[in-house]
C-alpha cells in the first residue's frame, strides 16, 4: 500500500518507464517476483534450498493455526528478517515451505507497509508524519534524519503513517523501538546509536514512561 | 475512579504473579462458577459499549453468535491504528493479563474455544509481551483444556500484522488474520454468522475486553452506576497534538471535554487557544472552542455532529493552519485506501490532489464545492467505512473553517500570480 516515491513503492530501474504517476496505490501489481519462473506455480520443497533456521520458524508459525495460509505474514517476517527484504528467493522460500504459489505471497507482501518487495536499508527509522507528530514537527524530523543518512545503506529512514504513540509526538520506531519526543538534534543521536549498536536514545524510549494519568499513578 | 488503569504503573504488573497479587483472575474464577447466560446477563446490564470506535452494545453483539457446538472464535483487535489513539498500547504493554482474563470470560460467554490477538506489527514491544503473557497464563492453566476444572477450553495465540490500517476494519482484519489482503468483505453475512474460517465470530477491542474481568467483579448494575446513562463506565482517552500533557486518561464518561482538554492534558500551550479538536479519532468530524463544554459520551458527540470513536482527543491550535490538518489527513486515507472500493480509492486520491492545488495556489473558491460534493459522493458507497472516515472530518473542516480555506486559496493565489 506504499504510494509512489515512497521507499518499497517505486524503484524502477533507470531508462523503464515509471507507471503510477496518477497515484494509484498499488506499485508492483504486475511485477512478477522472478521473472524467469512461472509465479503460478508451488515451487518443489526438494529443489529449493531453505535456510534450517528459516524452515523451523515457518513450520511453527503453520502450527499455529487452523488453516496454513493464516502463516503468511508470520512466514514472510521471518523471511524478510532473515533476507533483509522478500527478496524472489525469500519469496520462493516461504511459498515453498507453505506450499503456496509466489503469486500468492507477492500478493500479501506488497499488501503491507512493513514487507519490502525491494531491497532497504538494514535499520528501520519509521518517523511518524501523522497528524499529531506533524503539527509538533516531525516534518521538520524526518528531513534531518533523512539527510544524515542520505545513501548509508546501513538505514532505512521513511515516513510512517500513526505509529500509535501520539503521547511522544513527534517520535520514530526505530528497529521496533519507540521513542520519542524527538528534538531536532535527536536525530544525530539516534544514527549514532544505531552505528554503535547501542539501545536507542535510552532516556526517551516508550518503554520506559509512566502513565500521563497521574490519579492513576498514585492508584 | 479508576478501573483499567488502577494501579497500572506497578511494577512487573505484566507478570502473572504481580497481576495475581493484586486480585487478577478472581474475576475468571468468579465467571466460570455461574452460567455462561448469567455472566452475559451481567455485561448486559453493564451497558458496555465497544471501545474500538463504533460503540456497539458488546452483550449484543456476544448474544448474536449461534448456540451449539460448532468452530466459534474471539477476535481482540489489537490493531490500533487510528491516527491519535494509543490507549490499547498502554494497556497491552503494562497490563497484558487483564486483556487475557477479559477474552477467556467473553470466550466462555460466546461459547467460543478458540481465540487470536491481532496486533499491529509496529507494536513488537507490545506483542513481545503479550507472548510472554500468554505463555504464563497456559502454564498456570487460564488458558488451554479444562480452564480451573470447568468445561472451558480456550486457546489464544497473538497474531501480528504487517502495516496496514485498513486492518483494523474487522472484516479486513478476519481476512487479513486468514492470510489474505486486508480487504473488507461485504456484510451481511456479518462475523457473527460467519467470520474467522467461515465460523461465527466475536471480535472486540482490546479496552472493550479488559473492562469484562471489572464488570464480572463489581457486577453489571454497579458498572452502570458510572458514567451517563446511555454511555456507561470509564474510557481511557487519548490525548494529543497541542496540548502540555498529552497522554492517556481514564475518565468517567459524561464529564465535559474542556475538564479532559484544557483540565487533565493542560490545554494549548502558553499564549496559544484551541482551534478545533478531533474528539475521537482522525475519523471524527472536527469541532471547535465553542464545543468544549458538551459532554464527552456518545450520544452528546453523536448530536453535535461527530462522534467519540476510539475515545482519542486531538487538539489543533490556532498557530496550525486547518488546510495543513486537512492534508495531513486526506493523504493519511489516501495512503490507507485498500483500493477495493472505487469512491474510496478514487475519492482520497483527488481530494489529496485538491487539497494540493489549495495550496499550490492553483484552486478557486469553486473548488471548495467540489471537494464538498466529491466528500458526499464517497459517504455511504463503499464496503467499509474508510472513505467515510476521511470524507467526514474533511467535510466538517471545510464546513466549519470555510473563511480560512478561502483566505488559503486567495493567499495562495497571489503568491503563485
Amino acid at each position: 500500500m506504499s504510494a509512489a516515491g515512497e521507499p518499497g513503492g517505486d524503484g524502477q530501474a533507470a531508462g523503464r518507464i515509471r507507471r503510477f504517476q496518477h497515484g494509484s496505490r498499488v506499485p508492483g501489481w504486475d511485477r512478477a517476483s522472478d521473472l524467469s519462473k512461472d509465479p503460478a506455480e508451488v515451487p518443489d520443497l526438494a529443489t529449493t534450498a531453505v535456510p534450517d533456521e528459516l524452515r523451523a520458524q515457518i513450520e511453527a508459525a503453520m502450527a499455529r493455526y487452523p488453516d496454513r495460509h493464516s502463516a503468511v505474514i508470520p512466514a514472510l517476517t521471518a523471511a524478510q528478517r532473515h533476507h533483509g527484504w522478500c527478496s524472489p528467493e525469500a519469496i520462493d522460500q516461504v511459498a515453498a515451505v507453505m506450499r503456496l504459489t509466489p503469486a500468492y505471497c507477492v500478493s500479501i507482501a506488497t499488501f503491507y507497509d512493513m514487507l519490502y518487495t525491494e531491497p532497504v536499508g538494514k535499520h528501520d527509522v519509521y518517523v511518524c508524519t501523522n497528524i499529531s507528530c506533524s503539527m509538533l514537527g516531525a516534518d521538520a524530523l524526518l528531513e534531518r534524519l533523512l539527510e544524515l543518512t542520505a545513501g548509508d545503506s546501513d538505514f532505512n529512514v521513511r515516513a510512517f503513517e500513526c505509529l500509535g504513540a501520539c503521547d511522544i509526538g513527534p517520535m520514530a520506531s526505530v528497529d521496533g523501538v519507540y521513542v520519542g519526543p524527538l528534538e531536532l538534534d535527536d536525530a544525530q543521536l539516534l544514527t549514532e546509536d544505531v552505528k554503535a549498536g547501542r539501545a536507542v536514545l535510552e532516556e526517551k524510549q516508550l518503554a520506559r514512561r509512566p502513565v500521563a494519568d497521574e490519579e492513576a499513578r498514585a492508584s | 475512579m479508576k478501573l483499567l488503569f488502577k494501579g497500572i504503573d506497578e511494577p512487573g504488573l505484566n507478570t502473572l504473579e504481580v497481576y495475581q497479587r493484586q486480585g487478577g483472575y478472581q474475576a475468571l474464577r468468579k465467571a466460570l462458577a455461574m452460567q455462561r447466560g448469567e455472566v452475559l446477563h451481567e455485561l448486559d446490564l453493564s451497558g458496555l459499549r465497544g471501545r474500538g470506535g463504533a460503540g456497539f452494545q458488546m452483550s449484543k453483539k456476544a448474544s448474536f453468535l449461534p448456540k451449539g457446538a460448532m468452530d466459534k472464535y474471539l477476535v481482540c483487535n489489537a490493531d490500533e491504528s487510528e491516527p491519535g489513539t494509543f490507549k490499547d498500547r498502554e494497556l497491552m504493554q503494562k497490563n497484558p493479563h487483564g486483556l487475557i482474563e477479559g477474552m477467556i470470560i467473553a470466550a466462555y460467554v460466546a461459547g467460543v474455544n478458540r481465540s487470536f490477538i491481532f496486533i499491529r506489527g509496529e507494536y513488537e514491544l507490545q506483542a513481545d509481551i503479550l507472548d510472554a503473557a500468554v505463555e504464563e497464563a497456559r502454564a498456570a492453566g487460564y488458558l488451554g483444556d479444562a480452564i480451573l476444572g470447568s468445561d472451558h477450553d480456550l486457546t489464544m495465540v497473538v497474531h501480528r500484522g504487517a502495516g496496514a490500517y485498513i486492518c483494523g476494519e474487522e472484516t479486513a482484519l478476519l481476512d487479513s488474520l486468514e492470510g489474505k489482503r486486508g480487504n473488507p468483505r461485504l456484510k451481511p453475512p456479518f462475523p457473527a454468522n460467519q467470520g474467522l474460517y467461515q465460523g461465527p465470530t466475536l471480535v472486540n477491542n482490546v479496552e472493550t475486553l479488559a473492562t469484562v474481568p471489572h464488570i464480572v467483579s463489581m457486577g453489571g448494575a454497579e458498572y452502570a452506576k458510572l458514567g451517563t446513562e446511555a454511555s456507561t463506565g470509564t474510557k481511557i482517552v487519548s490525548v494529543s497534538g497541542c496540548v502540555q500533557r498529552p497522554g492517556n486518561y481514564e475518565i468517567e464518561l459524561g464529564v465535559p471535554a474542556r475538564e479532559i482538554i484544557c483540565g487533565l492534558a493542560g490545554g494549548p500551550p502558553e499564549g496559544r487557544a484551541i482551534k478545533a479538536w478531533f474528539p475521537g479519532g482522525s475519523s471524527s468530524p472536527v469541532l471547535t472552542a465553542d464545543d468544549l463544554d458538551l459532554a464527552y459520551d456518545f450520544e452528546t458527540m453523536a448530536k453535535a455532529g461527530s462522534m467519540l470513536g476510539s475515545g482519542s482527543v486531538i487538539v489543533v491550535d490556532d498557530s496550525i493552519s486547518i488546510v495543513d490538518v486537512a492534508l495531513k489527513t486526506a493523504k493519511f486515507y489516501r495512503h490507507e485506501s485498500c483500493g477495493k472500493c472505487t469512491p474510496c480509492r478514487e475519492g482520497t486520491n483527488w481530494t489529496v490532489k485538491m487539497l494540493e492545488r489549495i495550496d499550490a495556489g492553483d484552486a478557486t473558491p469553486m473548488d471548495l464545492e467540489l471537494m464538498a460534493s466529491v466528500q458526499e459522493q464517497i459517504i455511504g458507497n463503499c464496503l467499509c467505512v474508510l472513505g467515510d472516515s476521511m470524507a467526514m472530518p474533511i467535510g466538517s473542516m471545510v464546513k466549519k473553517f470555510r473563511g480560512e480555506f478561502e483566505a488559503h486559496i486567495e493567499a495562495a493565489r497571489a503568491v503563485h500570480v
